[in-house]
């Protein structure tokens, strides 16, 4: 603990270190949700003024939810669907890496990282030529002549990849993937390695060594890894946008849409303080769940 | 037992092999594309060959300029995110002072803001008070969500490190600034540099706050080709981006080939 020891009691100095960061966060990040609560309760008095009103309209939360509740749900539904995924394929790759990869560790993980130096938006339009009706990935299933069975088990609908549920969960999933496996990584690697030769040597099997040592030891890394991906896929909507079609839209889209092409402010905001309480009571709970103790360290 | 582990193994090497294939197919796609001659507007699938795209990076002037105004807002937002929040990350890991606890609360919660909110919120704020959407309300957004991964991966970074190291250097007359420069700057250079490509990279990728704050003024990178992607899909988007690519290789190539080399040499 030599940090703990020469930390230094500051009179003046950390508050001038952290003054202007502090200034920036509290007038462009909390000054800003509150205009946003603030316009979330007003309405238009006149339709041909820009001005708004705070009167306290708390209707203008019910018809947020009872017009958008759809794009509500699906919004969640795919966002867990691909955070479950991201774990599903994040978790045995993070294992590989810190355990088993030897000398080519460093050369791995930061290879987890190089497609993320290619713009999302761009890596999302390149999975539409990879999908697309003349892409390699149906041009292999034809070849193979498996289209018939990849449509019974749901992977593509009606011989196509592109423009389904199931292409926006892909996509959301692997633009988000990196953010899973990072923060699993970080927590197998603190694992002291004698605490699984301990486990070996009271003849434990090495399925029995993982799930009482290995896994719970990195569920910190999980959950990390767990709100870094829901969250972002949840408000994402340009995987929606790119790779589904018109009964895919999540609700970032609409927000977007009310915002800027709408105009209808009151609503918009409403909308989007509802999407972030829901959020902020999902992690609440899901700390409550884990258990804060065992993640805070 | 014996029998069975390096089966498991096998299989964990394959999945991971796979993932990585997985991770790489757009990448491998964006690059192979730079070199197609599109059939019509979208350069989406694959017609000829040519190298005209590479002769031509800047053909598309739109997409120039708004590769120009990216290059710009990333520049002012990285440089001033990686001060703040450099300055921010020093304090909160190497002094103990009030409130401390509340800092690296507020430092998080941009973190576990989605993009969507702090776009619209922000929207609200400059609306609310007249701000004319721009150049500068990008860059404020864009400092904003570059801050709290600049102070949070320098505090990452420093955290354990020995800050007795200043005393040495004061108790044998060395001032303050020159402690600073000599002694405290060395250490957490390496999470500043860390920081500050993050911070850039974040900066010029970000789509959806972006929209909400950049007005009919203002278009980013990002902006132009999501506009545009319902009518076209240029060749120079594939080459802009892999040369941005080749660009952030090189850069952390050369990172961990200069670490390697002072980790060998002894010192």
């Amino acid at each position: 603990m030599a940090g703990e020891s020469s930390l230094r009691k500051g009179r003046k100095a950390p508050y001038a270190l952290i003054g202007p960061g502090m200034l920036w966060l509290i007038l462009f990040f909390l000054v800003p949700m509150w205009t946003l609560l603030r316009i979330a309760l007003s309405e238009k008095p006149n339709a041909f003024l820009p001005d708004y009103e705070l009167t306290w309209r708390w209707a203008n939360f019910s018809d947020a939810i009872s017009r958008f509740q759809p794009e509500l749900i699906r919004s969640f539904t795919y966002a867990g669907v691909a955070t479950i995924l991201c774990i599903l394929i994040g978790y045995p790759l993070a294992y590989f890496v810190a355990f088993k990869a030897g000398r080519f560790r460093a050369l791995l993980l930061g290879l987890i990282m190089v497609p993320f130096f290619t713009s999302f938006l761009i890596r999302t339009i390149a999975w539409q030529t990879i999908l697309g009706q003349d892409g390699p990935a149906l041009g292999v299933l034809k070849a193979l002549s498996l289209v018939s069975v990849t449509d019974a088990i749901g992977l593509t609908s009606n011989g196509a990849f592109l423009n389904t549920p199931q292409a926006v969960i892909g996509g959301l999933t692997y633009n988000f993937v990196a953010f899973m496996i990072l923060p699993i990584y970080v927590s197998l690697e603190k694992i002291d390695p004698r605490l699984m030769e301990a486990a070996r040597d009271l003849y434990s099997t090495p399925a029995a060594a993982f799930r009482k040592v290995v896994l719970p030891l990195s569920l910190p890394g999980v959950f990390a890894g767990t709100l870094l991906t829901f969250i972002p896929a949840a408000g994402d909507y340009i995987n929606a946008e790119l790779l589904g079609n018109v009964k895919t839209g999540m609700i970032g889209s609409q927000i977007s849409k009310l915002f800027l092409k709408e105009s209808n402010y009151p609503e918009a905001a409403a909308l989007s303080f509802i999407f972030m309480a829901i959020i902020t009571v999902g992690v609440l709970v899901y700390a409550k769940i884990l258990g804060t103790e065992e993640l805070s360290a | 037992m014996s029998d069975k582990r390096p089966f498991r193994s096998r299989i964990l090497g394959l999945w991971t092999l796979g993932v990585y294939l997985w991770l790489f197919a757009p990448i491998v796609v964006v690059v192979i594309f730079s070199f197609n001659s599109p059939a019509g507007k979208f350069n989406t699938s694959w017609n000829k060959f040519t190298l005209d795209n590479w002769a031509h990076p800047f053909r598309k002037a739109d997409y120039t300029e708004a590769l120009i105004t990216s290059l710009q807002v990333a520049a002012v937002a990285c440089l001033v995110a990686t001060i703040f929040g450099g300055l921010m990350a020093l304090a909160t890991s190497r002094y103990e002072f009030r409130g401390k606890g509340l800092v690296n609360f507020i430092l998080v919660l941009p973190l576990t803001t989605p993009e969507i909110v702090m776009g619209s919120s922000l929207f609200t704020l400059f609306f609310a008070r007249d701000v004319s959407f721009g150049f500068t309300t990008v860059v404020i957004a864009h400092i904003l969500f570059c801050l709290s991964f600049v102070a949070l991966t320098v505090q990452a970074r420093v955290r354990g490190f020995d800050w007795s190291l200043e005393d040495a250097a004061m108790d044998l007359g060395s001032t303050p600034w020159r402690t600073f420069r000599t002694v405290t700057f060395p250490l957490i250079l390496p999470g500043i540099a860390a920081a500050g490509l993050l911070s850039f990279a974040l900066s010029i990728d970000d789509y959806i706050i972006t929209s909400f704050i950049a007005g009919d003024q203002t278009t980013t990178f990002p902006m132009r080709i999501f506009n545009a992607n319902k009518t076209e899909i240029p060749a120079q988007v594939h080459v802009i981006a892999t040369a941005l690519l080749f660009i952030a290789i090189s850069l952390m190539a050369i990172g961990a080939w200069r670490t390697v080399r002072r980790n060998a040499t002894p010192a």
